[in-house]
């Protein structure tokens, strides 16, 4: 990928209308190698046999229709399942060299390096600042000075640092939909996190509040590798370097955003984003 | 053939179903004003009682009530002086506040426990169920209960034993409300917090007891206002006493009690404080209710 006006040309050559991107090679470094993941909710197996490259600071895009096991597999990648008696996984989440599902990986720390932002943007009931010392008061101890500044850092990288910089001290819950998740998003940064992982995070947002988001991400993936769950084929198109696309607890395809969108190689990819299922 | 896609119904069936319809409407009309007539008798009574009681509560409330301790009936002569209920105003906040004080914690705790950590387990579904027994336990047996552990060990009716009985009355309506409130926090919120890196005890005491704080001050208000006009309980605790005392070690006044004793007292001029007593609790627990309900729509 080299720039975002290369993009936007080559979006006007996109397939069926749809904006595809125009870098065809991943030959990035993978960040999280996913390697025979098998996924159980009690005995009732959600995620077979998935091996998956998260090249790093690239953003891949997670498709498929409901229940097909994307979110499960973000939820995988930060061990949330971890918080569900009965879910369990069994195989390899390999990062930095480590099996990240094994049982004795401190989750806190895996947390730290390895961010969510959720469907519904999830303010925490404080103030603005508050909520996004909260994480970092949770790994770090910084001076208030030092604090201050990290706490501007992540509200300026997630876009919103000008629309509350005056605002500081009031609740984040007064904030709209859109402001919220971007809010959700400079807390998550704030930790300094290597991967993040975005569940849907654009289904509850206006058009306006989306396209800020989607901006933000392609803003991002310079320092984060980004993982992101979608319904919205274009958004996956717009966003996504690597698109992998899930069906019944299987990954059926995973290859460049552009090629996906335009030449699939299997026959069930071409029909989900035509929209004849799912 | 007709052009019309819907044939029209043939006449009989039209007369048939018009008559379904006004009897309908007739059985719609009963059921509405029988609703009406049984909010109307509940609503009588209630304004009868209250109606009596700021009549009666009003007549003999002055600022010797408030300020006077017990003093034996004046048999008529009102140049005598007149008694007051300070004693038992004093005795009733001192044991409300200690009850609540014991009972709150507990409550809390284990309405906690119920909701972030016992869901959906055995033991926390008995846990559940003996507080909702407890809930609506006879508030005499606590009252039995605390006389076996407390006053009988002890040798005597004190202010401690009658907190101690109020804290028992407290636990169970601060556990329901707690993991009622708990339970409204969206899943989400909750994996947001774990998300970050939190352990899930900060994210029950910085974040879920923050979202849920208004709720859960309404239960501990509600709880107040319950035991604030608790008498069985005390009658076995407490006991009473004529005069004030701040000794938790010995028998203590309380505002309930004191309305039983000179109520049945049968001196006209002790029955006229014992309403205005009345009064006051009546109106203590109301100005509760009103706090813990504007609490509530604050937070929605």
């Amino acid at each position: 990928m080299s720039s975002t006006t290369e993009t936007k040309q080559s979006a006007e050559a996109g397939f069926g209308g749809m904006q595809a991107r125009s870098g065809a090679q991943i030959n990035a470094t993978s960040r999280i190698s996913v390697r025979n993941l098998d996924f159980y909710y009690g005995t009732n197996k959600a995620l077979k046999g998935i091996n998956l490259e998260l090249p790093d600071r690239q953003v891949t895009g997670m498709i498929g229709p409901s229940g097909c096991g994307k979110s499960t597999l973000l939820r995988v990648l930060n061990r949330m399942y971890s918080l569900y008696p009965g879910q369990r996984a069994e195989g390899e989440v390999l990062m930095d060299g480590r099996n990240m599902i094994d049982p004795s990986v401190d989750l806190n720390e895996l947390r730290s390096k390895v961010g969510m932002v959720f469907q519904k943007p999830t303010p925490f009931p404080m103030t603005i600042y508050d909520n996004i010392a909260f994480g970092i008061k949770l790994h770090e101890k910084l001076p208030k000075s030092e604090l201050d500044d990290r706490i501007e850092w992540a509200l300026s990288r997630a876009a919103i640092w000008g629309e509350v910089k005056d605002r500081l001290q009031s609740s984040a819950m007064g904030l709209s939909g859109g402001q919220q998740q971007r809010l959700c998003i400079a807390r998550s940064i704030a930790v300094r996190p290597e991967v993040m992982l975005f569940d849907e995070p654009t289904s509850a947002l206006d058009p306006i509040s989306t396209l800020k988001i989607e901006e933000l991400i392609d803003e991002l993936k310079r320092d984060f590798t980004i993982c992101i769950v979608t319904h919205n084929m274009q958004q996956a198109a717009r966003c996504a370097d690597q698109v992998a696309f899930f069906y019944l607890g299987e990954l059926v395809e995973v290859a460049p955003a552009a090629r996906m969108f335009t030449a699939p190689r299997e026959k069930r990819t071409q029909e989900y984003i035509t929209g004849r299922f799912g | 053939m007709s052009t019309t896609i819907f044939e029209p119904p043939p006449r009989a069936a039209v007369r048939r179903s018009a008559a379904l319809a006004s009897r309908r409407k007739a059985v719609d009309l009963m059921v509405k004003w029988f609703c009406l007539a049984a909010t109307l008798v509940g609503l009588f009574f209630l304004a009868s009682i209250m109606a009596t009681l700021l009549w009666r509560g009003l007549a003999s409330m002055d600022w010797v009530v408030l300020t006077e301790e017990f003093r034996p009936t004046r048999y008529g002569d009102e140049t005598a002086p007149k008694g007051g209920l300070v004693h038992a105003i004093l005795g009733s906040l001192i044991q409300t506040a200690i009850g609540t004080a014991i009972g709150t914690p507990i409550g809390l705790l284990v309405g906690t426990y119920l909701s972030e950590y016992a869901r959906g387990s055995a033991f926390g579904n008995v846990l559940r169920f003996v507080s909702d027994v407890l809930l609506s336990a006879p508030s005499i047996l606590i009252g039995l209960f605390i006389y076996q552990l407390v006053v009988l060990p002890m040798g005597g009716f004190s202010g401690i034993a009658g907190a101690l009985a109020l804290a028992i009355i407290v636990i169970p309506v601060v556990v329901r409300t707690t993991e009622d409130m708990l339970q409204l926090i969206p899943n989400t919120l909750r994996e947001a917090v774990i998300g970050l890196g939190a352990p899930k005890w900060k994210m029950i005491t910085l974040v879920c007891y923050k979202a849920a704080a208004s709720g859960i001050l309404t239960g501990i208000l509600l709880a107040v206002a319950r035991i604030a006009g608790e008498t069985a309980p005390l009658l076995l605790t407490s006991f009473g006493n004529n005069v004030t005392s701040f000794d938790l070690s010995t028998a203590m006044a309380s505002l309930p009690i004191a309305i039983y004793q000179q109520a049945n007292s049968g001196f006209p001029d002790l029955i006229e404080i014992a309403w205005s007593g009345a009064l006051l609790v009546t109106l203590g627990v109301l100005a509760i209710n009103i706090i813990a309900r504007t609490l509530l729509r604050g937070r929605q």
